[in-house]
């Protein structure tokens, strides 16, 4: 029985070194310590043995179901670990390098502006409006302080409708539906499209954009007014902005500026782009005119108020280096699908 | 407007100034200065000269071969100049010296040696002369410098006149001259005008007015025995640096005044008008204008006639049968003020824009035309001694505007500039610029001068502008408000609008395009679309661009027109406004719609119409936390195909449609293609409320699948099937989905997934059975068979 028991060690090891896969293993296993497998074939022939033979034979036939178990265990291990490497070897390696695919869309240059705008003015306690692009002379001028007869009216080469309605020629014309609707105290921005009866060039544009703002409060002065639009301009411009203030005739504004900003370019040095002044005219604002005060409702001995206009298109031009104003309504995929969060 | 510092010197003594730092406080206080330009600085070692032979030039029919007295020496000059003459006193450019910034030099010309040159006018920068030399006055010393001599050295800038709309006292050197006084503290000199009640007894000029409601103030008078023709040289250099051609004195004169006090002037020849009438005519004609064109005379145009003939276009220009000739030696002279508005539009509806015009148009300070008449016998009689005037200065003032007084606190300025400016500094600010000042330290009351008073300045914050833009916006402290803030909420259509471009964007890939209001009947016709009658613009300057869109379909698909051969796969969207015709009340009704073109010529129509319809699903889940109802609708436009229209509504509304590209459009645009759209009305929206998302907790324990298919006819939509299992009430029914269809040949067969589960326990087949026969049998009602 003793031959036996080094008979079946030795085949155990052969089989063993011969299989490659846990089914042979599984075979393996089955051969040797299954129910009927030649470990518990032997197991089951001690009851013919007895005595001592039987107790020292036991152990030795023990002593071998426990290294084959342990054999097929540590098998199975070494087979897995291999099976593993196998599958990482066998595994193809991705080019990293390869184009990556950025077919995501796109949104229209004046939308990317506008909602940083937005941001930035929400961040400071002010509403968004919207506004209609048809309105009537009332809203567009008459309100404005901009009466019939003004040469204001020739300057602004208006759209005019069929129904007696107009296209708004600016932002400013929100005004009055403002301060209506909210009263004193406010603070509103009201970006909107405004259209002007011109002929197109690089330059000139008959749909555009615009973006109006005002403030209005007890004891609202010019030192408010300044520091708000530097305080603006240097979040829009995301640095230290300059500005300065000139006096501008708009109608709806008294006193009316014309605010500059130091050039983007050269910071104030003068370079080609702010013809070597150093400065940049950026947006008309001013103190809102009490007559425009007045045709919104409001006090003027208790309220007053500043407005401020920023060309959104203009500053989207800006902000991208677009030459041709034309580009920004071609509706050219071109054009439009490099504008990208 | 072209701005002579020498001029305006004249007026305030800037010596010691920095002159060009006052022009750049002028563009910060007043008026935006569009360039700065030094005179005379590219000219020097020019003297006076007098050509003492001239000889022809042996090689030459042009030149001449000239000796040139300097007063020192005689030199050689070869000169091409038609008009040399032996004795005439010239302006001669020594060898070393310099012309229009060109170094003169001994040079050989034409084998001759030439060691300096004779000048033009034109080459001395001083007029656009260059028919021959400029011919100086005989009695000047020789080799003096002619910069000594003549004001050829000046600083002129150019103000912005549009930044001057609103200031007609601006329009002359003597209101800069003010500001500039303002601006350093120092003195206006008075101008310098004859006294004209010394003519009070002479003969009045003959003015009628016609037209009170237009004619503000018309003073004249008539001077005679004017000998001098051509103006002092020093005139005609300030002319031309300002921008105006010397012609003869008396026109001249009328030009340098109203440059001078902003006041327009026109000289008659008194042999054709000796009498002024201001009236208009009710019949139409043509009137000659003395640039030589015949201009269209109409019932609005307010004229100057003596008797019943018409000599000028009142404030624009004079007619060409009365104007000053070579022989004229007595004028009428006109210093009016006519209503701004009437001058304004006569100028626009003759496109004849004058210095004079212009003026009118800003609503002159009519105080202003005595001053002017007087001014100008006064330069008259010193640059000919023997000009007489024979008229009393007479003045026909019509129509007088109101003196205007202003009173303030100093509060009310602390409060509207948020600054502290000292009383003083106020009262000195505001007698500087000419307002007649009362204030008693702290209560102001001040009058408004006459100049500013004709719209410019009627109110207290106009008061402020005057204060603050003296005192300079770059010296202002500058502080924050102290309003009280409250928390913004972006309103629902903002947010909506927002969210719509981030999920079409960078989900489903779209491209955001800005396109016009009005439809293109260009482009409209390429794609075969007809323009839907709709409100128009009725002044467009383009005649293809009037009438006002209906829809954001037919800008979307010109625009997926122009983008075809960009790739083959795009889609394109655009949240903006349309005109959906008029309202009851007879307004635009106007509309902020959401467009999307998808365009594609790799995946089918039907692919591309369900991956809209999927888009418009999951905006609809994102936006409002429900989905849109889709349904079979009516095609409202030509261009939305028949048999694929669909109806999109929401909370019983309808919102829009979605549609195919009807054949006849998408052959036009490329017919191997598909082309589907969509459009949202997102006022609607923004009225409708969704859902709050409804949170169930799963259930622990499985649920059944069953899957029951049906056999369905091809003309039965799923809506049918889902309005069975949707009018029962089925407990445990969680969720239903359709697994897919199978398209045979007489009809189609529907595989549903009915999943059942329960909060409590795990179902058993037998306990749902029931719930699938009433599925069945609701299904059965509506003719459906389930297949086994």
């Amino acid at each position: 029985m003793t031959t036996k028991l080094t008979e079946i060690r030795a085949e155990f090891e052969a089989r063993l070194a011969a299989l490659s896969d846990l089914d042979a293993l599984e075979q393996v296993r089955i051969a040797f310590l299954g129910k009927k497998g030649s470990v518990t074939e032997l197991l089951k022939d001690l009851k013919n043995v007895s005595g001592e033979e039987k107790r020292v034979l036991g152990q030795e036939i023990n002593l071998l179901k426990r290294e084959c178990e342990e054999r097929i265990a540590a098998t199975v291990q070494d087979l897995k670990a291999k099976e593993l490497e196998r599958m990482v070897n066998s595994a193809e390696s991705y080019d990293i390098t390869l184009p990556a695919d950025l077919s995501t869309g796109s949104y229209h240059p004046i939308t990317m502006v506008r909602k940083e705008l937005v941001q930035i003015f929400a961040s400071m306690g002010f509403i968004v409006e919207d506004y209609f692009e048809v309105t009537d002379d009332y809203h567009c001028f008459e309100a404005l302080n901009i009466p019939k007869n003004h040469p204001a009216r020739d300057m602004q080469d208006t759209f005019y409708l069929d129904n007696g309605q107009l296209l708004k020629t600016h932002t400013s014309a929100a005004q009055n539906a403002i301060m209506r609707k909210y009263g004193a105290p406010v603070r509103a921005i009201f970006p909107g499209r405004c259209f002007r009866n011109e002929s197109i060039d690089a330059c000139h544009e008959n749909t555009f954009f615009q973006m109006e703002g005002i403030m209005i409060d007890e004891n609202i002065s010019i030192s408010n007014l300044i520091y708000f639009m530097k305080t603006m301009l240097s979040e829009v411009f995301r640095k230290d902005i300059k500005v300065r203030l000139r006096p501008g005739f708009f109608p709806f504004v008294e006193p009316g500026f014309e605010l500059d900003i130091s050039c983007l370019i050269c910071g104030g040095d003068g370079c080609p782009s702010c013809k070597n002044s150093g400065w940049l005219e950026l947006c008309p604002c001013g103190m809102i005119h009490p007559n425009v005060l007045t045709a919104g409702g409001i006090d003027t001995d208790k309220y007053t108020g500043f407005a401020f206009g920023l060309g959104l298109t203009r500053l989207a031009m800006m902000k991208y280096g677009i030459k041709d104003i034309r580009d920004l309504n071609s509706g050219s995929l071109k054009t439009l699908t490099q504008f990208h969060k | 407007m072209l701005v002579s510092m020498n001029w305006i010197k004249e007026y305030v003594d800037l010596s010691g100034l920095d002159c060009e730092a006052l022009i750049h406080q002028f563009t910060l206080s007043t008026a935006e200065v569009e360039d700065i330009i030094y005179k005379g600085r590219d000219l020097s070692g020019v003297i006076v000269a007098r050509i003492v032979s001239v000889e022809n030039h042996p090689n030459s029919k042009k030149l001449h071969l000239l000796k040139i007295d300097t007063g020192s020496d005689i030199r050689d000059c070869v000169c091409g100049a038609p008009n040399v003459r032996e004795g005439m006193t010239v302006a001669f450019a020594t060898a070393g010296g310099s012309v229009g910034g060109m170094e003169i030099r001994t040079a050989m010309v034409g084998g001759y040696e030439s060691q300096g040159m004779c000048c033009s006018e034109a080459e001395l920068g001083i007029s656009a002369d260059h028919s021959g030399l400029m011919e100086l006055p005989d009695d000047l010393t020789l080799g003096t410098d002619i910069k000594t001599l003549f004001a050829i050295e000046d600083t002129i800038f150019e103000v912005d006149n549009k930044s001057l709309t609103n200031r007609p006292d601006l329009w002359g050197h003597y209101g800069i001259a003010r500001e500039f006084a303002a601006l350093t503290g120092r003195a206006l000199k008075p101008v310098d005008v004859a006294d004209c009640s010394a003519y009070k007894d002479l003969p009045a000029v003959a003015i009628e007015s016609k037209e009170d409601e237009l004619l503000y103030r018309y003073t004249s008078v008539k001077l005679a025995n004017i000998k001098t023709k051509v103006s002092p040289i020093n005139m005609r250099i300030r002319l031309f640096y300002c921008g105006v051609r010397a012609i003869n004195l008396l026109t001249d004169l009328t030009n340098y005044i109203m440059l001078e006090l902003g006041q327009p002037m026109h000289a008659f020849d008194l042999r054709r008008v000796s009498s002024v009438c201001v009236r208009r005519f009710a019949d139409p004609f043509e009137f000659q204008t003395l640039d030589g064109t015949m201009r269209a005379i109409d019932q609005n145009t307010l004229m100057i006639c003596t008797g019943d003939t018409p000599v000028a276009i009142a404030g624009v220009m004079g007619g060409l049968d009365s104007e000053i000739e070579d022989d004229t030696d007595s004028c009428l002279i006109e210093s009016a003020n006519f209503d701004g508005v009437s001058v304004r539009k006569t100028s626009s509806r003759l496109g004849l824009r004058t210095d004079a015009s212009m003026r009118y148009e800003k609503v002159l300070d009519p105080e202003l035309t005595i001053v002017a008449a007087a001014r100008f016998i006064k330069l008259a009689t010193e640059i000919d001694s023997g000009v007489e005037v024979i008229s009393s200065v007479t003045d026909c003032y019509v129509r007088h505007y109101d003196k205007i007084t202003i009173d303030f606190d100093k509060a009310f300025v602390d409060r509207y500039t948020g600054i502290d400016l000292p009383v003083s500094r106020i009262e000195n600010t505001l007698t500087a610029l000419g307002f007649g000042v009362r204030c008693d330290g702290v209560n102001f009351s001040v009058d408004v001068p006459s100049w500013r008073a004709t719209k410019d300045v009627t109110i207290r914050a106009d008061i402020i502008e005057e204060i603050t833009r003296i005192y300079g916006y770059d010296n202002f402290t500058i502080e924050t408000t102290e309003s009280a803030l409250s928390p913004v909420r972006p309103s629902v259509a903002a947010s909506d609008e927002d969210e719509i471009k981030t999920l079409l964007v960078e989900r489903f890939g779209l491209h955001e395009i800005h396109s016009y209001l009005w439809c293109d009947a260009k482009k409209w016709k390429e794609m075969g679309i007809a323009i839907e009658d709709n409100v128009r613009i009725v002044n467009s300057i383009n005649p293809e661009q009037v009438c006002l869109r209906n829809s954001m379909i037919p800008t979307l698909l010109a625009s997926v027109n122009d983008n075809k051969l960009y790739a083959p796969e795009f889609g394109i969207f655009e949240i903006a406004k349309v005109i959906d015709g008029l309202k009851a009340d007879g307004t635009c009704n106007e509309r902020k719609r959401l467009g999307i073109a998808l365009f594609s010529r790799t995946t089918s129509e039907k692919a591309l119409f369900f991956r809209l319809r999927d888009t418009l699903a999951a905006l609809s889940r994102s936006l409002r936390h429900e989905i849109f109802v889709f349904a079979s609708g009516e095609v409202t436009h030509a261009w939305q195909h028949p048999k694929n229209t669909a109806s999109v509504s929401f909370g019983g509304a309808e919102l829009g449609f979605m549609s195919t590209l009807h054949p006849l459009n998408l052959n036009k645009i490329d017919k191997k293609a598909a082309i589907v759209f969509a459009e949202i009305d997102l006022d609607t929206l923004s009225e409708l409320d969704g859902k709050e998302i409804a949170y169930n907790a799963p259930s622990k324990f499985p649920g059944i699948d069953i899957d029951l298919t049906f056999a369905v006819g091809k003309d039965v939509p799923y809506a049918t099937l889902e309005s069975a299992w949707k009018s029962l009430d089925c407990e445990f029914l969680a969720e239903v989905g359709l697994v897919g269809i199978y398209e045979e040949e007489a009809q189609n067969s529907v595989t549903v997934r009915f999943t059942f589960v329960s909060d409590e326990k795990t179902l058993s087949r037998a306990e749902v059975t029931p719930f699938v026969d009433q599925i069945i049998a609701a299904i059965a009602e509506k003719g459906i068979s389930v297949k086994q």
